[in-house]
């Protein structure tokens, strides 16, 4: 795309990066991809630049993570000594498991050339010989569709030996995990990939400098990762000239739930909250009215209806409200939903997957189910609702990985908001709505 | 030695050297999951076989198997019906539709039918919140489901496996 272009559609406040194209039953294979300019950034990277000014650019562009903490990904790259004589790693994070969460599965299913030639970039930028894509193992579909692409690439040249003619050679390879929330958080999706039980592991040492089998690795999300051929093959510049300066670029957003049309948007950050939910999506489903909303996967805090109002999808105004935009994994709720009965939904799953190693959240996790269990049995007590809010507060920050806190943030959200939900349970002995969680028609 | 591990010794020896040097521990996943495929579950013989083939303590091979929940030790239905009740799908009807399977076919929750021919599970997340509820079916995903849906999948299912369906 010429520079023009893109700061045309940058004044639109409609950039694209991810999602330029219209999704067909072939447009996700080699020939079609680089009819749209795929490889070429690739082509750019080997042929003009060197390791450290690819890095540099990444660094520059301002890009941040996309998984949900929105590290600066140059800040993770700086730390790599390429040139310290061991092997280094790339992994690309795809276990994307955060309920709500979508987005990464849109890339790999859809535009996974965009992924590969970003990490064969990244790859050049960090000097790895072998490089890795995690992948939930219930991933069926996007798995096939990555690793036709991988097959495509190996056949084009584009991958493996002397890449492009140029002397580089790296590989990628997917590796499938088998059923893990927590093997999302970085370290444990490494233990994975050794071979092990998915554990999270204590920092210091960080993963850049003991990572992989001990060796310095780079762990990025998917959605990170594919971001890097743009800023390659237009420069940082132009990167920064999409979203805000102190978050540039789109964001994907995948929104569910109780919405007309769900499905992934790429939105530029700063995008008006209400024009996505409203226009984009069609508004709410059944013209139900708005509850509230979560806005990056169940870990971020609830934001009320009236609470988003006003506010634009970006982290330096949804933060202040409260909340995060996190993995960018968004669920609509419709007035009438028990807030309960989904705050019951989400501690059976932070129950069955928590790893265990931490007693705060092994012990907190089963102790926050039991207690919603009792509450929605009609056994609950008034004092119940503040041990939950006492345990999420002590598993926060005293846990290996952000398991912990994250699910006392999800349950101090939903008790701080909704607690006359809960207290009207434990009162009369049911639900203020019926125990419902779907949005049905109104008859 | 295990049949099952013997013969899919190519393929491994394959993905072997697919991996960088010092890797062999990274092989238990995936060769776990081959195993999975053709067995159906994975049994102490390939336990055993793995153990020994790469060197590895057979512990690591109990301690990842009875960690991720994909992995089996015994064997299931013919049919796996896994359906995701988390918050999107629960949003979009999953406790319909998995109450509708169980009385369906007269399983609990995780149980097989009397035939053998159905095993009912739930799942958490599987990223398909957009096309909420989802049903994956021998690990394949069947996304926006409806009880209309499952009931003609079970039918089709019960037909091809040459059962009732419940």
């Amino acid at each position: 795309m010429p520079r023009e272009a893109v700061v045309a559609e940058v004044r639109e406040r409609d950039a694209k990066i991810l999602m330029t194209f219209p999704v067909t039953a072939t447009s996700h294979l080699l020939a079609e991809a680089r009819a749209r300019g795929a490889y070429a950034a690739l082509e750019k990277a080997l042929r003009t630049m060197t390791p450290q000014q690819v890095a540099k650019e990444v660094t520059a562009s301002g890009l941040q993570g996309r998984g949900g903490a929105a590290f600066p990904a140059g800040r993770k790259w700086a730390v790599i000594q390429y040139d310290d004589g061991q092997p280094h790693y790339l992994c690309a994070n795809a276990d994307e498991g955060e309920p709500g969460t979508f987005k990464d599965r849109w890339i790999l299913e859809n535009s996974p050339h965009q992924l590969v030639e970003s990490m064969l970039i990244a790859a050049y930028a960090l000097q790895v010989r072998h490089a890795f894509v995690y992948m939930r193992g219930e991933f069926s579909a996007p798995f096939r569709r990555l690793q036709g692409a991988l097959d495509e690439a190996y056949a084009a040249g584009l991958i493996g030996e002397n890449i492009l003619g140029t002397g580089f050679n790296c590989d990628i390879m997917i590796y499938r995990g088998a059923g893990s929330y927590v093997c999302g958080e970085a370290s444990a999706l490494l233990s994975s990939i050794e071979g092990k039980r998915g554990y999270p592991r204590n920092r210091p040492p960080r993963l850049t400098v003991k990572g992989l089998y001990q060796r310095p690795t780079v762990v990025n999300n998917v959605e990170t990762l594919s971001n890097v051929a743009w800023i390659v093959q237009h420069g940082a510049e132009a990167f920064k000239a999409v979203g805000t300066p102190k978050c540039p670029g789109t964001r994907l957003i995948s929104i569910s739930g109780h919405i007309a049309r769900p499905g992934v948007y790429e939105i530029e950050v700063g995008y008006p909250w209400k024009r996505l939910i409203y226009d984009d999506c069609g508004g709410m489903l059944h013209g139900a009215a708005l509850k509230c909303v979560i806005p990056g996967g169940i870990s971020t805090k609830v934001l009320t209806a009236a609470e988003i109002e006003t506010l634009n999808l970006d982290p330096a105004e949804v933060e202040p409200a409260g909340s995060s935009m996190g993995s960018g994994g968004m669920v609509a709720i419709a007035e009438g939903t028990c807030m309960v009965r989904l705050l019951q939904v989400m501690l059976r799953f932070y129950h069955h997957e928590s790893c265990g190693q931490c007693t705060p959240c092994r012990e907190g996790m089963g102790w926050l189910h039991r207690l919603i269990d009792r509450i929605v049995d009609g056994q609950g007590r008034l004092d119940d609702l503040d041990m939950m809010a006492r345990i999420s507060r002590l598993q926060d920050g005293n846990t290996i990985c952000g398991m912990g806190d994250a699910a006392g943030y999800a349950t101090l959200g939903i008790l701080a908001k909704y607690r006359h939900e809960f207290e009207h349970w434990i009162r009369e002995g049911r639900s203020m709505h019926e125990g419902n969680l779907e949005c049905r028609r109104s008859s | 030695m295990s049949d099952v591990v013997a013969s899919l010794m190519p393929e491994f020896e394959r993905l072997r050297r697919r991996f960088p040097e010092g890797f062999d521990s990274s092989m238990t996943l995936p060769c776990l999951r081959r195993v999975q495929e053709v067995r159906g579950h994975v049994a102490d013989e390939d336990i055993q076989a793995l153990a020994q083939w790469l060197d590895l303590p057979r512990i690591q091979f109990d301690e990842v198997l009875s960690y991720y929940t994909q992995f089996r030790r015994r064997p299931v239905g013919q049919v796996r019906l896994e359906i995701c009740r988390n918050v999107s799908c629960s949003m979009r009807g999953a406790e319909r539709l998995l109450g509708h399977v169980c009385k369906r076919l007269g399983v609990e929750e995780g149980g097989t039918t009397v035939d053998g021919r159905f095993t009912v599970t739930t799942a958490e997340c599987l990223g398909s919140c957009g096309t909420a509820p989802v049903m994956v079916v021998d690990d394949e995903y069947h996304e926006s489901m409806d009880i209309e849906k499952v009931d003609r999948l079970i039918d089709a299912r019960a037909h091809a496996e040459g059962g009732r369906g419940g």
